[in-house]
């Protein structure tokens, strides 16, 4: 018997996909049934009473969760987000719920072993629910007690060699795709990159100084797999200079039907025999494309490396050799002001491992310079960047404007050449000027 | 500046404005200090390990307070 009646939540349960409702009550019922004989440190029936609190609030169309607090474990001003519940007595399970994040390995590779152990960890000292992963790609361990963290905190980085993320006004714990490890697409190893910066800058990701918070997210190509471009104030996209490498006669096999296009997927329903003109050279978004005498010709200084027919002949088609990274910034969440996608700011920078990344190090250095001494308390850099203007961030980090920055012609704010910019200047004679054009 | 220096000017402000506010933003610090925000957290982050200063967290941004002091109920905006 459940400890509260919630008609409203049990309805949820009713569509046809899996249900964040059924999953509680299946928590409540294995802590209530306790088989493994857990010494719980937070009370046992706290699912239950996270239930009961969420039914009030769609009784009553308000949220019985305060907002922020006092919490965290010694040192760090990040990785703990205190939540108290407003109506204690009638749920005390939830009186103290707060939540932490764990950063989750790069590319998000665990072993079982693992993932049981941190489930055993959350269990006796939390709530056991998880939310993996956040959007940020942490490991969310979905409420505990005060007294707990600091326990947690020490088993996390001594037993499970793994460290907390980030929250509040700092870095956030950097994501980054499979990359390298699993997939042939990927331009540059994203996982590398990660982890390095994210050792790199602990004291950013710790002991927050900055304005709000700010989060890098890293895509080995194009296909944007943990979308940075929308989701990063700094989004680190895999990309090649030279040309798409083409196997001609793997190209004919698709047209022959010999492989599935699309490596199979979107089997589920018969689309008829493969199209090439339909469904590659008429659906490129620069036109750069042709297919002629059983030849495919790519004009490579047209494309914008969007993957869509690398990703529909993947045997046929890929990125080139020169690989690195365009450096995009300024995504965001629509809180204030609208939601933004990534402005492109390095539309190509060698991503080296022998110099420590040094170029793209030199990038956010600057860029965090000039955000943390300019920009306004909880003002995202998207916001600082329309606020202050593109060309104020190409001036902070030294970067010359290109063709590239303009979205396109009349669309992106104008560059304005400086007179010290534009070699010879632009002194004029006034008089002589006035002699043809009167005041 | 040293540390003792950074902490006097810290303690000072933020007590004379503890009656109508309890958490600073970051930036409140570095005006305070009178330092580039980079400089300005080398001492920050000392304040804290000593435990003069706490952080307070909304979840989605970090303030600052004297440790002890400003407790949920300013968070919530009833004082
Ligand atoms: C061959 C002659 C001209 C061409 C090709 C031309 C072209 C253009 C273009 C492409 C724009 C930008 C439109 C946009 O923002 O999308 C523009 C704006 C404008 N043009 Fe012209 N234009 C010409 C002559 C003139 C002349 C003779 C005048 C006035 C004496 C004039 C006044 C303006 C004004 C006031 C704007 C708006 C500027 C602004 O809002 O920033 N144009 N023109
Ligand atoms: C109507 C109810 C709620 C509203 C309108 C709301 C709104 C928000 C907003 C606007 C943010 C800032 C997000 C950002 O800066 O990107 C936020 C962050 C957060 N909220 Fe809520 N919230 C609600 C309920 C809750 C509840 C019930 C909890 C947990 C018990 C919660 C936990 C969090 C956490 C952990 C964050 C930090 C997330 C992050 O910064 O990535 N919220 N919320
Ligand atoms: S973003 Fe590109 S490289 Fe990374 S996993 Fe996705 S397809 Fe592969
Ligand atoms: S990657 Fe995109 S833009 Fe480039 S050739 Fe292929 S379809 Fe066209």
């Amino acid at each position: 018997m459940a400890k509260h009646e919630t008609p409203l939540l049990d309805q949820l349960e009713s569509g046809p996909w899996p249900s964040f409702v059924s999953d509680m009550k299946q928590e409540a019922a294995a802590r209530a049934k306790n088989e493994k004989n857990v010494e719980y440190q937070i009370p046992q029936d706290v699912v239950e009473d996270l239930l009961g609190v969420l039914e009030l609030s769609y009784a009553d169309g308000t949220t019985h969760w305060k907002h922020g607090g006092i919490v965290g474990v010694f040192g760090y001003g990040g990785g703990v987000i205190g939540r108290y519940c407003d109506q204690p007595e009638t749920f005390p399970g939830v009186a103290h719920f707060h939540t932490m994040r764990v950063a989750q390995p790069a590319g998000k590779f665990y072993k079982t072993d693992y993932l049981k152990k941190l489930c055993d960890l959350w269990g006796f000292r939390g709530s056991g629910l998880t939310n993996m992963h956040g959007s940020t790609g942490d490991i969310i361990l979905l409420g505990t007690t005060t007294p707990q963290l600091e326990e947690i905190f020490y088993e996390l980085t001594h037993n499970f060699n793994q460290d907390l993320g980030g929250s509040g006004s700092n870095l956030r714990t950097p994501a980054d795709c499979i990359g390298q490890a699993r997939c042939e697409y990927a331009c540059y190893d994203t996982q590398d990159l990660c982890h390095t910066l994210t050792e790199e800058y602990q004291d950013e990701l710790h002991r927050p100084a900055f304005p709000y918070k700010f989060k890098f997210k890293f895509d080995g190509c194009p296909n944007c797999c943990v979308a940075s471009i929308a989701r990063s104030d700094m989004s680190f996209i895999g990309t090649w200079k030279d040309d798409i490498r083409i196997d001609q006669d793997a190209v004919k096999g698709y047209v022959n039907g010999d492989f599935p296009p699309n490596a199979g997927a979107h089997a589920g329903r018969d689309w008829g025999p493969f199209d090439i003109q339909k469904e590659v050279i008429d659906l490129c978004p620069t036109e750069c494309m042709r297919y002629e005498d059983g030849k495919l010709e790519i004009n490579n200084k047209e494309c914008t490396r969007c993957m869509h027919c690398i990703n529909v002949m993947p045997r046929a088609l890929r990125p080139g050799k020169e690989t690195g990274c365009s450096i995009l910034v300024g995504a965001k969440a629509p809180i204030l002001d609208g939601a933004q996608m990534g402005s492109l700011l390095v539309p190509f920078v060698e991503v080296n491992k022998e110099d420590g990344y040094a170029a793209i190090k030199e990038v956010i250095e600057a860029i965090w310079d000039w955000w943390m001494e300019e920009g306004k308390n909880r003002e995202r850099l998207g916001e600082l960047m329309k606020r202050q203007g593109f060309q104020r961030l190409l001036e902070v980090t030294g970067i010359k404007p290109v063709a590239q920055h303009v979205q396109e012609p009349r669309t992106n704010p104008y560059i304005f050449w400086k007179e010290d910019e534009v070699e010879g200047g632009w002194d004029r004679d006034i008089n002589e000027f006035r002699k043809t054009h009167l005041r | 500046m040293e540390l003792e220096e950074a902490k006097e000017k810290i303690v000072e402000v933020l007590t004379k404005k503890a009656k109508t506010k309890s958490k600073f933003y970051f930036n409140d610090l570095s005006k305070i200090l009178d330092l580039k925000p980079r400089e300005a957290k080398k001492l920050v982050t000392k304040l804290i390990e000593t435990e003069v200063l706490e952080y307070w967290s909304s979840g989605s941004t970090t303030m600052y307070g004297l440790k002890g002091m400003g407790k949920q109920a300013s968070a919530e905006h009833e004082d």
